[in-house]
């Protein structure tokens, strides 16, 4: 029997981005749905009817929710081309980080371009010092899962999408202070897997302007 | 020949009572270090540099950070009293309600401690509630016949912590009117064997709420 896999997204969501980007690397089919966040489908409602939120894995009929969640669940049926490694130590390892992309990369890019003043500016910097942070834990390897992409580079790469919305509501530039996170988002744009998952940058930056001139933002 | 297995945690903190209970389920001893943290150890920031927080597990010297990355960890080392299923897709669920507990319920119960309209605050953490009760059913706990991962992460939930902060604060968050099931599966929480023995002293941590919170008029 065939495997039936549909996902709920968004273009320029993130989270959504993540499962595209895992699911191509696995060679997995499945239907993409593009939902209005305006006009939530019924599908959606009922898949997700906790959060009603995008992404969602629909696989066989059994919804996912949370894309960290999902991606694990894809690792977990899906067993080539594992983003997890098989050590539990350095699972561990690969699972504080992705936590830490959730709560820190998400949020503080989010408020380098939506809050103001003081604020703003503390998020601009400390949004900086945990890119910083990431480049240290990066190290030397081409990417965090080591010679290939793993769990942490799908959490983190699809945020890359939007630093040209943040630089450019946020008036700050990301790539000179650091240079090797760039580098690093460089080598995952030439898997195909990523970069046909994760829209330019542009295209999101025109999306953010249109909805800022439809919400009446300046 | 021992495995070096060391916790740093707090002695009232549902967070490193996580970890704990985690162990004692599988059997696992381990050497444990009381943190003050209003004076962190040199040993904490160096184990737990990016968050700076308890808990911390310590494991044949390597550190692992965050409760609920902890848990998972001691499952996958340790196959004894398995925590999550096996089957992916219901670990995808247990794994969705660990952080329907973590990232909604809890900071909606927080928030009617400090919030100013608090009958609002109380209505938000009823409806995450609610969803919880709704996800129990009848199981006797969210792991099924027995504790799982779901049931500890809401330790603070299932054991004394939400119910005697209500009780000093003088907040109805679960109550056995609104609740039956969860208020069963709390009285199964702190009466099961291994989890008891975890559990903070229960006099000690409600002085400490009533010095935090102030006793109710």
């Amino acid at each position: 029997m065939a495997d039936e896999v549909v996902l709920l997204d968004f273009w320029p969501s993130p989270f959504g981005m993540r499962l595209r980007i895992a699911l191509a690397e696995k060679g997995v089919k499945y239907e993409y749905k593009e939902e209005d966040l305006r006009n939530k489908s019924p599908l959606l409602l009922q898949s997700n009817p906790v959060h009603k939120k995008i992404p969602v894995l629909i696989h066989n009929g059994k919804a996912v929710c949370e894309s960290v969640i999902a991606l694990q669940y894809i690792d977990e049926v899906w067993t080539n081309k594992p983003l997890l490694p098989s050590d539990p130590y350095l699972r561990s390892q690969a699972k504080f980080w992705a936590d830490f992309v959730d709560k820190k990369i998400y949020d503080l890019g989010r408020k380098t371009w939506t809050s103001k003043g003081d604020d703003q500016e503390a998020a601009k910097k400390e949004f900086i010092d945990c890119v910083k942070l990431l480049e240290v834990e990066l190290g030397d390897k081409p990417f965090f899962g080591g010679e290939t992409l793993g769990f942490v580079d799908v959490a983190l790469v699809p945020f890359y999408s939007w630093f040209s919305v943040y630089e450019k509501f946020g008036n700050f530039s990301i790539e000179p202070e650091c240079p090797k996170f760039i580098a690093w988002v460089k080598r995952c744009l030439e898997k195909e897997s990523v970069s046909k998952s994760v829209p330019d940058q542009d295209k999101v930056c025109d999306f953010v302007v249109e909805m800022r001139k439809k919400l009446g933002i300046e | 020949m021992g495995e070096e297995v060391k916790l740093f945690g707090v002695w009232g903190s549902p967070f490193s009572r996580r970890v704990e209970m985690a162990l004692k389920l599988k059997g696992v001893e381990y050497e444990y270090f009381e943190e003050d943290l209003q004076n962190k150890s040199d040993l904490l920031l160096k184990y737990n540099p990016v968050h700076k927080k308890i808990p911390v597990l310590l494991h044949k010297g390597k550190p692992i950070a965050e409760s609920a990355v902890i848990l998972e960890y001691i499952d996958e080392t340790w196959k004894g009293f398995p925590l999550l299923p096996k089957d992916p897709y219901q670990r995808a669920t247990a794994r969705f309600w660990a952080r329907f507990v973590e990232e909604k319920c809890m900071p909606a119960l927080f928030n009617c401690t400090v919030a100013e309209d608090r009958k609002k605050a109380v209505e938000e953490a009823h409806e995450t509630l609610k969803l919880l009760e709704n996800e129990l059913k009848d199981k006797k706990f969210f792991g099924g016949e027995d504790i799982g991962f779901v049931d500890i992460i809401a330790d603070f939930i299932g054991g004394y912590w939400l119910r005697d902060i209500q009780e000093i604060v003088g907040l109805e968050l679960l109550t056995k009117e609104k609740f039956p099931k969860l208020c069963e599966w709390s009285d199964e929480f702190v009466n099961h064997a291994a989890i008891k023995e975890c559990l903070p002293p229960r006099d000690k941590l409600i002085a400490f709420f009533r010095t935090r919170f102030g006793a109710k008029p």
